[in-house]
């Protein structure tokens, strides 16, 4: 049992290092208002982060664990975990698509047709092409294949969307969208759906930021007003929406649980925040709250070893993975609250590092899978506990809304 | 990066288990509960067989040469059958009398465990408490640390005070544990027959766990040449072996409220498929592998980051603690009524996670460390 990199790991960091090294005084300066090189505007800041994307991407630092024909390096995940370490140690932004790069992209690769790969992966690995996740919406979250966006095909072969996608990141700079719709609502739900690649400057799409309690607006919501997309639009087939969404949903708990120290949820930072203070450092109640606190945090980083173990062994994470989610976000809300307390109001200004932070988590509750979703999850997959009664297995889509309407 | 058990991990484990489920040991714990000529099955000859007494002393003393992460593994199956073994109590005092390697005397009999030892818990000083204390014999004042008179020219010293609730004290042939010279703490070891030596038993809530109250006047101990990195260690040892200890139980207790999630029906359905359920038992589940993933922190800390291994250990203790306080709890929750009964197994884990916590500094005393390491590097 160690933590050491093996001779070929060290090889590697040396080699990524070296490269940051090199070129790291190419970076752009970002989310450091006090440096004067700083970029503020945020159309320049997206602009930037393209580029370096771009650069990183030449540099082997992008697409580590893709295939090496689409312009990956044909790693594996300890080599993305410890390029991650190295982009994070020299204090440069990391790839700016870490949505499409980390889990469409891959589930390009896995479902899409060859024309796709040679069309989009590159361009998205470079940061020239950024994509966005079409899954959620208004009333498909938890139940994501209760999706209502349609697709109907039209008699040349080509597809018309109409509906409507929620807490859609990047949406208002990407270039492509991965879209679930409904090809098919008269077959159970789960088998009547479809995934498309949907241009965002398509004719009929409109995108819309949505504020959040921050005040900033960092999702969005799109709409889809009968857009025109072609055959060959569709991913994984036609009627495979559903298996070829888990692709996604599988390379979305990796990145998770792979990249979680990113959010600055650690303990060291908390507990330095508690310590500034000469008297919170000593009451015994701050102290105790803090060390629960911490203790979760401090688990959390060895629970993502203890993935990276696994996957090195070639084992992919199971949904356990997504108990690390509600232990960070909890530890995160409740750090937050012991932090406001000691702090006092002026940990809610907005020039305070800790206010977005305790806006921010109330919704990160929810995403990527609600606490209560995940606990079904992990209760029915992991402890092998019967699922919950449901209403909506073997009915054809278009009759579940009655069924509804019935069951209230 | 190597987070996993090895080979020979995964076979200690299993042969742990298989040489436990020779002895029903959950029965006895409440035979000797109702304290009826009940007694807790003698597993000492077990552990010798199975080398468990050595698993720290190195292989030049007749010992295994093993780390403080295979001990866990150890202490974990003890807890999931809630089987007393003395090795809370011999290993820690162990880890003083083998630094450095060879120093002390009968080391080979404790290899074999021919003769036991028992470890005197001191908590080093903290951030908020610059002494070296003891558990107290009540109350929430923690007690000075024993005294040692100078060491005579035969190198032996006397020692007097109290250290409470020592776990497997009765019946220990050597006490091993901290006391201050002249200030500045020493390891000392005492026969335990030394007239010096009086070891009080105390039977309490869980009777699966041994202790004894502690009283040492004008002893007669040999002053270890044990550095003080070994005396601090052994308290941070004796965390991580009992957080392994507590979340063994926790897997029983989670694996038992699962079982009859499945196969307990109201309304016409499962009781585990109710989300209240459900979710209550995931939440066991989560700080069950927190847990786990700070056993793994603390076994490779101890030698891989000795600097991290105060705060490694008692966020160990401190999840574990608490998770074994949630499992109880929900164990009892899940089975209704019949949890709360003598008749059900529930009670002694419920027993066993009550008197856990408050032993060897209590689950919060490990809590407050984890916060003042943490502010400690922070400054």
């Amino acid at each position: 049992m160690d933590l050491d990199d093996t001779p070929e790991q060290a090889a590697y960091r040396a080699q990524v290092r070296g490269w940051l090294d090199e070129h790291k005084r190419e970076a752009p300066i970002v989310g450091d208002p006090t440096h004067p090189d700083a970029i503020e505007d945020e159309q320049q800041i997206i602009a930037a982060r393209r580029a370096w994307q771009g650069k990183l991407a030449e540099g082997g630092l992008a697409g580590v664990t893709w295939p090496k024909e689409y312009g990956g390096q044909g790693l594996g995940p300890i080599e993305q975990v410890i390029c991650n370490q190295e982009i994070a140690r020299a204090k440069v932004p990391g790839i700016l698509d870490a949505i499409g790069v980390g889990m469409l992209g891959p589930t390009i690769i896995a479902h899409g047709t060859e024309e796709q790969k040679a069309r989009h992966l590159g361009p998205m690995l470079h940061g020239d092409e950024v994509w966005c996740q079409l899954f959620s919406e208004p009333a498909a979250g938890s139940d994501l294949a209760a999706v209502q966006t349609r697709a109907r095909q039209q008699d040349d072969g080509s597809w018309r969307l109409s509906g409507q996608k929620v807490w859609t990141t990047n949406a208002q700079f990407a270039s492509y969208g991965l879209l679930l719709a409904r090809t098919d609502p008269d077959v159970p739900k789960h088998k009547g759906l479809t995934m498309f690649v949907v241009p965002i400057d398509a004719p009929g799409v409109t995108v819309r930021g949505l504020r959040q309690i921050s005040g900033e607006a960092e999702f969005n919501e799109v709409f889809f007003d009968d857009v025109a997309v072609e055959e060959s639009a569709v991913v994984g087939g036609v009627g495979n929406g559903w298996g070829t969404g888990l692709t996604t949903l599988m390379f979305e708990r990796v990145t998770i649980g792979l990249g979680s120290e990113g959010l600055g949820y650690n303990s060291a930072r908390f507990a330095a925040a508690i310590a500034s203070d000469e008297h919170a450092r000593r009451d015994p109640q701050v102290r105790h709250q803090l060390g629960e606190i911490a203790s979760e945090l401090l688990a959390v980083r060895f629970t993502g070893y203890r993935t990276l173990s696994a996957l090195q062994k070639g084992q992919v994470p199971g949904p356990e993975a997504g108990l690390a989610k509600v232990t960070i976000v909890n530890g995160a809300i409740n750090a937050g609250a012991l932090i406001a307390d000691v702090l006092g109001p002026d940990a809610l200004d907005e020039d305070s590092q800790w206010a977005y932070m305790i806006s921010f988590l109330p919704g990160l509750k929810s995403a990527g899978g609600t606490e209560e979703i995940l606990r079904n999850t992990i209760g029915e997959r992991v402890l092998g506990l019967p699922p919950e009664p449901r209403l909506d297995k073997g009915i054809p889509f278009s009759e579940l809304r009655s069924k509804e309407a019935a069951a209230a | 990066m190597n987070l996993a058990l090895s080979d020979e991990q995964v076979f200690l484990r299993e042969a742990a288990r298989g040489a436990l489920s020779r002895f029903k040991t959950i029965e006895a714990a409440r035979e000797a509960l109702d304290g009826n000529g009940g007694a807790m099955p003698d597993l000492w000859p077990t552990a010798c067989e199975a080398g468990w007494p050595g698993l720290l002393i190195d292989e030049a003393h007749g010992g295994a040469g093993l780390d403080a992460f295979d001990a866990m593994l150890v202490l974990g199956e003890c807890g999931r059958v809630l089987a007393g073994v003395a090795l809370l109590g011999h290993l820690p005092a162990t880890a003083i009398l083998g630094d450095p390697p060879g120093a002390a005397p009968d080391l080979a009999a404790l290899a074999s465990g021919e003769k036991r030892a028992a470890y005197l818990p001191a908590q080093p000083p903290t951030d908020t408490d610059e002494r070296w204390t003891t558990d107290p014999a009540s109350g929430m004042r923690r007690s000075p640390a024993p005294i040692a008179s100078a060491s005579g020219s035969d190198g032996f010293a006397q020692v007097s005070g109290s250290v409470a609730f020592v776990p497997d004290a009765p019946g220990a042939d050597v006490l091993v544990g901290v006391a201050l010279q002249g200030g500045h703490p020493v390891g000392v070891a005492i026969h335990a027959d030394d007239p010096g030596v009086r070891i009080e038993p105390v039977h309490r809530y869980d009777a699966t766990r041994s202790l004894g109250h502690v009283t040492l006047k004008d002893a007669r101990a040999v002053v270890l040449d044990a550095p003080e990195s070994a005396l601090v260690g052994a308290w941070y040892l004796a965390q991580a072996l009992i957080a392994a200890e507590s979340l063994g139980s926790v897997e029983t207790a989670l694996e038992v409220s699962v079982a009859y999630a499945k196969e307990r029906f109201t309304f016409g359905r499962a009781i585990g498929s109710y989300q209240a359920v459900k979710h209550s038992l995931t939440e066991v589940l989560r700080q069950l592998e927190n847990g786990r993933s700070l056993l793994y922190y603390a076994g490779w800390a101890r030698t891989g980051a000795p600097q991290e291994f105060a705060l490694a250990a008692s966020a160990a203790r401190s999840v574990a603690g608490r998770a074994l306080d949630q499992a109880s709890r929900t164990m009892i929750s899940v089975h209704g009524g019949i949890g709360a009964t003598w008749e059900h197994d529930a009670p002694l884990y419920f027993r066993r996670a009550q008197l856990s916590r408050r032993l060897l500094g209590g689950t919060g005393g490990a809590t407050d460390r984890v916060a003042g390491e943490l502010m400690a590097q922070a400054a």
